[in-house]
């Protein structure tokens, strides 16, 4: 007979935690763009430089490394990552800011990568999954996730890995209420929340004990 | 020792088999590298948008693709023609391709069509607002219920149940990339629980031999029963991808996923329930009608689990323009465990007994399975605390959050599918498994794995598994909980036949007779004399220049496996009676499936069956508009999934060991998703008092319920 209880979990009278958050809509805009003080190349004080509607040739730092690309300035960050780089690990999914699938590191920030106009991700430092593992060595975080068996289909799994880490590196000391409180943004439909709050609590014990890299 | 030469390994003799092991993908998952059909790029690919139609019932009247196609270059494929009646908002109507997505989005919007617009049904909770799009089926009748209602000891109760269309939504859309190899020879990545289905299909529809058409899904984001065939987006696009000459990848937008590519027919029905004052049921009546779209909606299998001795039922099926039903994960179950278990939760109130102790009691009406059941209610009422927590409906403690707990009962199927699996063992002694099937991320290659190294007595790491494609041996579709006990049976037929043949290879080196080895611990040996052994790798290095194949088929000797498994949920909740909010404390999960391979992935399906289940309890529906014909909600921040802080505290409890294993391996995907609409309305009603008939459990019908009665 096997039994295993998720022990981490315990009823409490605490405030309801229903997902209610809404995020902007739209991101795809057709005509040409405005661009205020983001912009790599900044403009004179007072005034807005305008890019496109066709391509421009922006440069992007994806994991340390420099990307040279000409794309519309209308492109999410989300698809020039895919479409143009085939840097695949982010997801498309939801394409509105919702589930989280897309999640990347910018600037040491969590974002949805499908509402960042990738011209806004210039002069930025863009960490995508596909920098967590190195020399084939898995991430604390990647490697609780398999441990815990928290992924299925494995779909949303590069996004909630992604906004784990954002989450850690602010809160290497998370209770349960925490975790469910800072990863509210991730979505799963094989429903694998058991053990994605596992992993998280043991990565968090794995990278202070040392673990960590990048 | 095994009665015939494939059985599973008796409990003693196991060394993987039942053991919690980490999935064999889960690491390409978790860092990213594992490549979707989302995710393929290929040289010159274009990109595939669809121009859909927004109304719910339509003719089209004219179809204009000139502007679209003055863009640079964009390409058009007419899909359905002039004068074509559509049926639902989101049907395809012209398919779009472009060197970048953002043209081709451009390119969907420069195309004109035209519609003469006809009248359109999108609801079908009211039965008397239905017009002429209902067909009632042939009553069905047993026993005699007129009778056993009118006895006049009989306690009856009456209430009306339901559940809306809820959609799929896969967090991988429907979709597939198609390149054109040659003029003959055909590639489709597709995201489908169907790979080695998928050629004949395709190739039908396009005048294509099967053989030249070759289907890759190494990784497939979510089907849930609506991944099956090519549909017309695979059909279409292959011919799309051969006029242009160039490939196509095509995804559905999150919209027209939601809207058009598959839906979970809805089921409501007036029931009519009696017993006798000492608990035990009698009799059924009900009146249910349902949805799935324009070809309307099956009659559901009901009352559920318990078959009840006098039973009347009848069935309207409803024509509506809500989209195409495709099957969502357990067919017609989670549906009927609410019109059922919610019916006789009403009448055990009604009768003043604990719901939990009316169902032990009638649990005989389950049939042979009538003990387990007892069994898991009583193992379900342990572990939720059930004697402390449960009280009479209404919680009467103080303060407007009320506490409550509510339980169901399921069943499903689970024979494993036919399933042929190729087994290699080469000389440098590495060992392969290859399968036409596919993995969706319940665990299959993992299965797979565990079956061949169990055999073999190899660690899991030793073997490599090969799946998702179809130049491999056929297998099955993954669907209704069968792929488990399919791959698991293909796979141990193959493996003990492969093992013969290496015995007989190595048998004379280690002066024994075939029959006198065995394979334990990364050894070939003597049974009687373990010290006489090679290693695998010695005893592969045997076989000289030519590898061992095996192809082990299911269904085939020796009973792997069976079907029919039971499962009781218990659900605690408390539900805020000033805003109407429903919060999940805990749900308890006993089920029963035979033999388990994977205890890890096992009980993986169950949470996320659970977790499944409190998603479309509280906040999924298909919200159609009554005036336009269109779904309100085709995105993920109005179609609601749960948050990783709206489940609670999970508990899963397997029901294994002797008098279980017994039974084979049965599959698992689908019973645990089964009770949770139920076991938490039945929850919400113990806490507030009164029924809320419907799910999803929404905050509006809390307080629309409360007003009628109960706690507040």
């Amino acid at each position: 007979m096997s039994r295993k209880k998720d022990k981490l979990r315990k009823p409490s009278a605490e405030a309801f935690s229903r997902r209610d958050f809404l995020r902007g809509a739209g991101v795809a805009v057709s005509g040409g763009l405005m661009v205020g003080e983001q912009a790599a190349a900044a403009p004179p004080e007072g005034t807005t430089q305008v890019f496109g509607p066709g391509a421009v040739p922006i440069t992007l730092k994806i994991n340390g490394k420099p990307h040279k690309l000409n794309v519309e300035p209308r492109v999410t960050l989300l698809d020039a990552l895919r479409n143009h780089l085939d840097t695949t690990g982010a997801k498309k999914v939801c394409d509105r800011a919702t589930c989280g699938s897309c999640t990347v590191i910018l600037n040491g920030s969590p974002v949805y990568a499908c509402a960042v106009l990738v011209i806004e991700a210039q002069g930025k430092e863009i960490q995508t999954i596909e920098s967590l593992t190195v020399g084939g060595k898995l991430h604390p975080i990647s490697a609780a996730f398999v441990e815990h068996d928290a992924q299925q289909c494995g779909f949303c799994t590069p996004g909630f890995v992604m906004a784990v880490k954002a989450f850690l590196d602010k809160n290497p000391n998370p209770t349960l209420r925490d975790v469910e409180k800072g990863l509210g943004g991730n979505l799963c439909r094989c429903g694998t929340y058991v053990g994605v709050r596992q992993a998280v609590l043991e990565a968090a014990k794995a990278m202070k004990g040392g673990k960590a890299h990048a | 020792m095994p009665k015939c030469k494939y059985d599973w390994p008796e409990a003693g003799q196991r060394k993987l088999i039942g053991k919690p092991i980490s999935r064999l993908d889960g690491p390409v998952k978790s860092s990213g590298q594992a490549k979707y059909t989302y995710d393929v790029n290929r040289p010159g690919m274009l990109f595939g948008k669809i121009v859909a139609c927004p109304h719910a019932h339509a003719k089209i009247k004219s179809i204009d693709t000139a502007e679209a196609e003055k863009l640079p270059g964009v390409k058009v494929h007419l899909v359905q023609k002039v004068g074509t009646e559509i049926h639902w908002a989101g049907d395809e109507v012209v398919y779009v391709a472009a060197p970048t997505e953002e043209l081709a989005k451009d390119a969907v919007a420069k195309v004109k069509v035209e519609y003469d617009v006809l009248p359109h049904l999108v609801h079908d909770e009211d039965l008397s607002k239905i017009s002429d799009r209902g067909k009632p089926t042939a009553e069905q009748k047993s026993g005699d219920p007129d009778a056993a209602f009118k006895d006049p000891d009989a306690v009856i109760s009456e209430g009306f149940y339901g559940t809306p269309i809820i959609t799929h939504c896969c967090l991988e859309a429907h979709g597939q990339v198609t390149e054109w190899a040659d003029a003959q020879s055909l590639k489709v990545w597709a995201s489908t629980q169907n790979v080695s289905g998928l050629p004949s299909a395709i190739g039908e529809a396009i005048g294509v031999p099967a053989t030249n058409i070759e289907i890759f899904s190494p990784y497939m984001g979510g089907g849930f029963g609506s991944k099956f065939g090519p549909d017309r987006w695979g059909i279409e696009c292959a011919k799309f991808s051969k006029e242009v000459g160039k490939p196509i990848k095509m995804m559905l937008e999150r919209d027209l996923e939601l809207m058009m590519a598959g839906s979970r027919p809805s089921h409501y029905a007036k029931v009519r329930v009696a017993a006798k004052k000492d608990g035990t049921i009698t009799a059924w009546e009900s009146e249910s009608w349902s949805t799935g779209g324009p070809a309307g909606g099956g009659k559901p299998p009901i009352p559920y689990v318990l078959n009840i001795p006098n039973q009347v039922t009848r069935h309207t099926s409803v024509s509506t323009n809500t989209g195409p039903a495709r099957a969502w994960r357990a067919p017609n179950h989670p549906q009927s465990a609410v019109l059922t278990m919610c019916a006789l939760d009403d009448l055990a109130d009604k009768l003043q007994m604990d719901p939990i102790e009316f169902f032990h009691k009638n649990a005989g009406l389950a049939g042979e399975r009538g003990e387990i059941y007892r069994q898991e209610l009583l193992k379900a009422q342990e572990l939720s605390d059930w004697k402390k927590l449960w009280h009479p409906r209404g919680d009467k403690t103080p303060g407007h959050v009320k506490r409550g707990l509510g339980v169901s009962m399921h069943t499903w199927g689970g024979r494993g599918h036919n399933s042929n699996c190729n087994v290699t063992i080469n000389p440098d002694s590495s060992v392969e498994a290859a399968l036409g099937s596919q993995d969706l991320g319940t665990g299959t290659r993992t299965v797979i794995a565990i079956t061949a190294a169990e055999t073999f007595g190899l660690p899991i790491e030793a073997i490599t598994v090969k799946i998702g494609d179809s130049k491999y041996p056929a297998s099955g579709a993954s669907g209704g909980s069968t792929t488990v006990g399919g791959v698991s049976a293909s796979t141990r037929r193959g493996t003990i036949d492969a093992l013969e043949q290496l015995f007989a290879a190595v048998a004379p080196s280690l002066g024994a007779q075939p029959d006198q080895l065995e394979a334990v611990g990364g050894k070939i040996q003597v049974k009687a004399a373990a010290s006489k052994s090679l290693t695998w790798k010695q005893a592969c290095a045997k076989l000289g220049v030519k590898p061992i194949q095996v192809t082990g088929k299911n269904p085939g000797p020796c009973e792997l496996g069976s079907s029919g498994v039971g499962g009781v949920e218990v659900a605690d909740v408390s539900v805020d009676t000033e805003t109407g909010l429903v919060k999940i404390n805990k749900i308890v999960c006993v089920q029963d499936c035979g033999l388990i391979l994977d205890m890890k992935t096992a009980e993986s399906q169950c949470y996320g069956a659970m977790i499944m289940g409190i998603t479309y309890s509280l906040f999924e529906e298909k919200i159609m508009d009554a005036t336009t014909g269109r779904m309100v909600n085709p995105n993920m921040e109005f179609y609601k999934l749960a948050g990783i802080g709206d489940i609670g505290e999970l508990v899963v409890h397997m029901m294994t060991g002797p008098g279980y294993d017994e039974r084979g391996v049965i599959g698992l995907g689908e019973p645990p998703v089964i009770s949770p609409g139920a076991a938490i309305l039945n929850a919400v009603a113990n806490a507030i008092g009164v029924r809320v008939p419907t799910i999803p459990i929404t905050p509006d019908k809390v307080l629309a319920a409360l007003e009628k009665g109960g706690v507040a």
